[in-house]
């Protein structure tokens, strides 16, 4: 049992027009190497769901400034005007979830189910007025989708080659929930360890969700400390 | 009062607001600034969206972390306590009713406590993330803001014309010269800062302000 590949091999899973569950909030856990990959290879017209779009120039933001998403869904984008100026262009199109519910819609599609019943939004005619709402219980509730990915790109600090998952502190994220959405499911590692090293009360994502682990040779640069998120 | 000064006050003002035990999220702006003014010997645990409870304060330099950010970017320290989530549990904490404060920003905010922080259509729209979620659910939910825009408009108003983040969800306003209560009568004012007159709140607010039995007190 090996799910250890290559990067050229793990990304050619991915085709144009898929829909790619990226983990990752702000910089941790996102997997910096797959997204560089990914640029390269210019597969296009890709539905990305993340929870932003990185900062300026990093990570999602170059496959949008390369013209390769189509459509972001996504939470908030306030720490990246180029992503910005581009949704109000309508260079890329752009859907908003709050961010739990967002998380939830991922959740749902993983768990195989349809979709979930939220009061999030209820009272803000915003969001109310474009969603989909039914009476349940007494009262009225937004009807959300599952979302399910063709393809989830995830960075975690440590697996086994089974794909059994450790994620550092607070880059989990949104990567468990996104390992269990969609159908092919890619984790960059920082190491791998052997079958039966890692401690099974520690695995975050159990091995059954994850597809292929491409261990990193170098941790991409994004990984080093941002002097302007330094006081 | 100078920027930094009337930031201070409203922070030292609503750290009073925190108590042993409490599970507390401090949104971005004026919010991040009111742990400082709570004695160290108060245990209470800080929530951040991206997944960490238990964030402590800032990291000096050369501390930092490449795996441990808040929900704005920036590093962070852990208290004793913390622990880690992913975003489903982490919202779940918030969406179950786990947060037992939370402090946010306004652009508007009503009598009625309807508060309206998130989008100026066609200005400003860089989508909802966490705020209308915690807006929404926390428990108690305390407005921290300067009284007045940058043009010296009222932001605490009879009704907010911008987009809601959510509805009847304000508990608390603090302002840097006064502590009020949204109520179904209406606004009613708590307290007034020291050396403020009762006549400077109401030309500089909105909406009307009732008073309590016993007159406002004085922070």
């Amino acid at each position: 049992m090996n799910k250890v590949c290559s990067l050229e091999e793990a990304l050619s899973r991915v085709n144009p027009g898929d829909t790619v569950m990226v983990g990752g909030f702000g910089v941790p856990g996102t997997p910096f190497t797959l997204l560089d990959g990914l640029l390269k290879g210019g597969v296009n017209e890709l539905t990305v769901v993340k929870n932003e779009a990185n900062e300026d120039h990093m990570g999602i933001s170059k496959l949008v400034e390369a013209g390769l998403v189509r459509k972001m869904i996504t939470t908030h984008l306030g720490l990246n005007k180029t992503v910005i100026g581009m949704m109000n262009r309508g260079e890329v199109e752009v859907e908003f979830y709050p961010q739990g519910i967002l998380a939830e819609k991922i959740r749902a599609g993983g768990a195989g189910l349809f979709g979930l019943l939220t009061d999030i939004g209820m009272d803000t005619e915003l969001l109310s007025s474009t969603k989909q709402t039914m009476w349940f219980e007494g009262r009225e509730l937004i009807v959300e989708s599952a979302l399910k990915g063709d393809v989830a790109l995830l960075h975690a600090a440590k697996a086994d080659r089974f794909g059994n998952l450790v994620y550092a502190k607070s880059a989990m994220n949104f990567n468990p929930v996104m390992a269990t959405a969609a159908t092919t499911v890619i984790a960059e590692v920082e190491e791998v360890v052997e079958i039966g090293d890692l401690d099974p009360e520690h695995v975050h994502t159990p091995g059954a969700f994850v597809d292929h682990v491409v261990l990193l040779e170098e941790l991409s640069e994004e990984y080093g400390i941002l002097e302007h998120h330094i006081i | 009062m100078s920027t930094t000064s009337y930031k201070d006050k409203i922070a030292a003002r609503a750290a009073q607001e925190i108590s042993e035990g409490k599970v507390v999220n401090f949104g971005i702006g004026i919010p991040t600034l009111i742990a400082k003014f709570l004695p160290p010997e108060v245990q209470f645990f800080v929530h951040a969206e991206n997944g960490v409870l238990g964030m402590g304060g800032r990291c000096a330099r050369g501390q930092e972390d490449r795996n441990l950010i808040d929900a704005g970017g920036a590093y962070v320290e852990l208290v004793p306590g913390a622990s880690f989530a992913d975003s489903s549990v982490s919202f779940a904490m918030i969406r179950g009713g786990r947060l037992d404060v939370a402090f946010l920003g306004a652009l508007e905010v009503s009598g009625k406590g309807d508060l309206a922080n998130w989008i100026i259509p066609g200005k400003y729209a860089p989508g909802i993330g966490g705020a209308m979620e915690v807006a929404q659910k926390a428990r108690r939910l305390v407005v921290v803001t300067n009284h007045n825009d940058r043009a010296g408009n009222p932001k605490i108003v009879e009704e907010c014309t911008l987009p809601l983040t959510g509805k009847s969800c304000v508990d608390l306003i603090i302002t840097e010269i006064a502590v009020m209560q949204p109520t179904r009568r209406g606004l009613l004012l708590l307290e007034i800062a020291e050396g403020v007159e009762l006549e400077e709140v109401r030309q500089r607010t909105g909406t009307e302000l009732l008073l309590p039995p016993e007159g406002p007190g004085r922070f």
